[in-house]
């Protein structure tokens, strides 16, 4: 291998309370595509964060074109030579094409003025190149997804890049975009330019990638070509499951038999949504908890909120023997639906108001008479389901952001079950709540089900999700590729189910 | 409604659909007060046998002048996704200090208040890019501020500078050529250099970048402190010029001028289909906003029964017909 251009040596970085990267080096070749891989939370981000600029590394070094190099904000890093494409596109929607890919370094006449006619031709002569033809003088936002990703990309490269960081960039094209985007990566690396590609669909790895960096708890755990690693091998060195126990144990087939005669409470059919959802259905029942797998970004979380109307989508949600038409978040509550969203911060809680207001927010409309709330039904309800839910803290009227993340959802959770829900969708629950308090929470899902309620369960946590739920299902890519119940929801078979190659018809 | 079209529409066709959506919007947006300006001429000269005179043409284009150079700033500022609430009291501010420098000469009679009007132009710019503030309130503050200033000087109101009789400064807001006055020309010129700051140079497509996007600006390597600053001070060195051009037409700084000239110029601002939001606007459009607001104006006197307060009430209305269909235009593109 030739020179690197870029050459991460043992960089880590440690964030309150946990250590992102440990000990991570990766090193790039001109003209290489190089993957990185990881599920969340792997320190994919962080790392990106620190070869652009916006994080310092804590120890090691990154050194570029042969120099140690130490970025203090992303405008150094883009200066020197490393161009950032992000998932959302970050160009000026309102201004014309032409205007964007040169915004800053416009060609000027010798007036001093911007030389408008040239600086379209050249637009319009860059992005040709890369197989683009459009009026460079309509707004950005007239384009399709696909073509603005080209533009930053064009405007990246035209900056004199030598390193392309591309994080997820087609998690939003169209898949004839995804074509364009290849054509033009596979263009830059062959004049030279290093690309490093984050991604979590594996169809797109293995098509463009040379090599790949698999990285999982802020470690590396593997560095090599691609080609020689196959599908299976790379998911269980991304969830860190044996690989090898995979194959052995194989798939028993996928097992048809209804594990419950029981008459379920939400169906779902044919849920499609463009680019993001194609076609889920799947049935849940009460007094069961049926988790949803998956890999990160393949529809896990917008199938639930498609389900409760937070997403528009075209398919059939029936609640207990009810289609719902119009689907709304309180469409969704009124038909006795319950969601704990991801992020319960920027989703869910109040921090700023106390442990009973926060539990009966939702409630507020059957707790008032005449608008007026009353305080007596109020301090009732919080009582009951502090104590039930055994939320720790130390009066009904503490502020909610000073509780512990385990006890704030559990505060979430009985805001919901103060309405006295059905069917309860829990989107990763456990996630950055300390072991002790997972468990407890685990607990409680468990003698929620136990006591006829219907919980749809999704975490990126497999253990979590095997011993959880009752029934599994699989999706990648937005689309249901396998569903598991009974004795045959093992971590092993979902990976299985995973690495399925993709049926391409 | 919208949604389902969203989702259904076919692939090919819809890019092309909606670029031609695109440029009849982007046309509605550009031309638009043009078009309701030619079409209120039009219908006046019709109406009113008074109004297509020559005589009455430079009523409204002398009265349109002041209000204009005002606006010119206040686009700059809008398209960055600002606001400047002080341009009223600056104004005001500026000729109350153009009649007083005026015993010491011409050119200290334009150069103090450019000097003064700039300084707080640029204080508030500063506040408002370094430190994050919201315009809206680092503006009112300029607003109030600069009004206290303006008491101070003229002793709560109570002395009124007159600018000496046989001074060269009444020449600037006095003068005519080919019988139109000078204040016309002047502002005709300052918009034709900030079209031409606007869409031909740096500055000017940074302002459009700040005001589409900031934080894209910023990730373009993009000094996006530096572009707010400078846009607040060319607002305010045009508020205190506007004011200085009126203080040599009226040969006194009148303190009660000014008042509501910030909403004034933001209406036609906006009425020239500039965004309130940032990130698109033009020069041209904000003149035709100006004269519309003139004509209108300039109409109801006409009608010599019409009380002339009504004159606000018509604004008013055309301004939130615009922000409407603005509002329309914008929000089908933003459902994509």
């Amino acid at each position: 291998m030739n020179q690197p251009v870029l050459d991460v040596r043992g960089v880590s970085r440690r964030f309150p309370g946990v250590l992102a990267l440990d000990d991570v080096s990766l090193t790039v070749a001109p003209g290489e595509v190089h993957a990185l891989v990881g599920e969340n939370g792997a320190g994919k981000s962080t790392l990106i964060k620190i070869l652009t600029g916006v994080y310092r590394p804590d120890a090691g070094e990154v050194h570029y074109r042969g120099e140690p190099v130490a970025f203090g904000r992303p405008l150094d890093a883009q200066a020197a030579g490393i161009s950032t494409i992000y998932q959302e596109v970050n160009l000026v929607p309102l201004m014309s094409v032409a205007r964007n890919l040169f915004l800053g370094r416009e060609p000027r006449t010798r007036l001093g003025l911007i030389d408008v006619a040239r600086m379209n031709r050249e637009a319009a002569e860059q992005l040709a190149r890369y197989g683009i033809e459009v009026d460079v003088r309509l707004p950005l936002r007239s384009l399709g997804l696909g073509a603005q990703q080209m533009v930053a990309l064009a405007r990246a490269v035209a900056v004199d890049a030598r390193v392309v960081i591309m994080d997820e960039p087609t998690s939003s094209l169209e898949p004839r975009e995804v074509d364009t985007l290849f054509r033009v990566v596979r263009e830059l690396s062959g004049r030279g330019i290093a690309i490093v590609y984050v991604s979590h669909r594996l169809d797109e790895l293995y098509q463009l990638c040379d090599r790949v960096t698999v990285l999982r708890d802020g470690r590396r755990v593997h560095t090599g070509e691609l080609a020689q690693l196959d599908r299976l091998s790379l998911i269980s060195l991304m969830l860190g499951r044996d690989a090898a126990e995979v194959r052995r144990d194989g798939l028993t087939g996928f097992s048809a038999h209804d594990a419950g005669d029981v008459e379920p409470i939400l169906r779902v059919r044919d849920l499609s949504r463009a680019h993001q959802l194609h076609g889920i259905s799947f049935d849940v029942r009460p007094g069961e908890v049926t988790g949803l797998g998956g890999l990160l970004g393949s529809g896990r979380s917008e199938t639930a909120k498609a389900v409760v109307g937070a997403l528009g989508a075209d398919g059939e949600v029936t609640m207990a023997g009810r289609r719902l038409t119009r689907r709304s978040p309180a469409a969704a509550i009124r038909a006795g639906m319950a969601m704990l969203p991801e992020d319960r911060k920027a989703e869910g809680i109040v921090p700023g108001l106390s442990v009973r207001e926060n539990i009966v927010l939702a409630a507020m409309p059957t707790l008032s008479r005449f608008g007026v709330v009353s305080r007596a039904r109020q301090d009732r309800i919080v009582d009951t389901f502090m104590k039930r839910l055994r939320i720790k803290a130390a009066s009904p009227e503490q502020k909610v952001s000073e509780l512990s993340g385990g006890n704030q959802q559990k505060v979430l959770l009985a805001r919901w079950l103060c309405l006295h829900p059905r069917l309860l969708l829990l989107d990763e629950p456990t996630r950055g709540i300390d072991v002790g308090a997972k468990a407890e929470v685990q607990a409680l899902i468990d003698e929620l089900a136990a006591d006829g309620l219907a919980v749809v369960l999704i975490s990126s946590d497999l253990e979590e999700l095997v011993e959880g739920a009752d029934r599994i299902v699989v999706l990648r890519a937005g689309a249901v590729v396998g569903e598991l119940a009974g004795d045959d929801v093992t971590e092993d078979n979902i990976m299985t189910a995973l690495a399925q190659e993709p049926a391409h018809d | 409604m919208t949604q389902t079209i969203v989702h259904k529409t076919p692939q090919p066709v819809p890019v092309e659909r909606e670029q031609r959506r695109e440029r009849l919007a982007a046309l509605a947006q550009r031309h638009g007060a043009l078009a309701v300006l030619a079409l209120v001429v039009i219908i006046s000269s019709a109406v009113f046998p008074s109004f297509p005179t020559a005589e009455n043409a430079n009523g409204v284009a002398i009265q349109s002048s002041f209000l204009a150079v005002v606006a010119l700033g206040m686009t700059f500022v809008i398209i960055t996704g600002g606001i400047d609430l002080s341009v009223g009291s600056v104004f005001a501010l500026g000729g109350v200090l153009a009649a007083y420098a005026s015993q010491w000469g011409a050119l200290p009679a334009l150069l103090v208040p450019l000097a003064v009007c700039g300084a707080i132009g640029l204080l508030q710019g500063v506040l408002i890019a370094y430190t994050g503030m919201a315009p809206f309130i680092v503006t009112l503050a300029g607003l109030l501020g600069a009004r206290g200033l303006l008491l101070a000087i003229t002793e709560e109101g109570a002395n009124t500078y007159l600018v000496p009789k046989d001074s060269a400064f009444l020449e600037l807001g006095q003068g005519t050529l080919f019988g139109v006055g000078y204040p016309v020309y002047l502002a005709v010129l300052l918009f034709g250099l900030g079209g031409v700051l606007l869409q031909r140079t740096r500055y000017g497509q940074a302002v459009f970048a700040v005001g589409g996007s900031s934080d894209a600006a910023a990730l373009m390597g993009l000094p996006v402190a530096r572009i707010r600053v400078l846009t607040y001070l060319l607002s305010g060195l045009l508020a205190g010029f506007a004011g200085v051009l009126n203080a040599s037409r009226l040969s006194s700084g009148v303190t009660i001028l000014g008042v509501g000239l910030e909403l004034d110029a933001i209406a036609a601002v906006v009425i020239g289909g500039t965004l309130l939001i940032g990130g698109a606007g033009t020069v041209s459009g904000t003149l035709c906003g100006v004269l519309l607001l003139g004509v209108i104006q300039n109409v109801i006197n006409q009608i010599g029964s019409l009380n002339s307060s009504y004159q606000s009430v018509v604004s008013g209305g055309f301004l939130i017909v615009v922000v409407v269909v603005q509002t329309c235009l914008s929000r089908r593109r933003h459902l994509r």
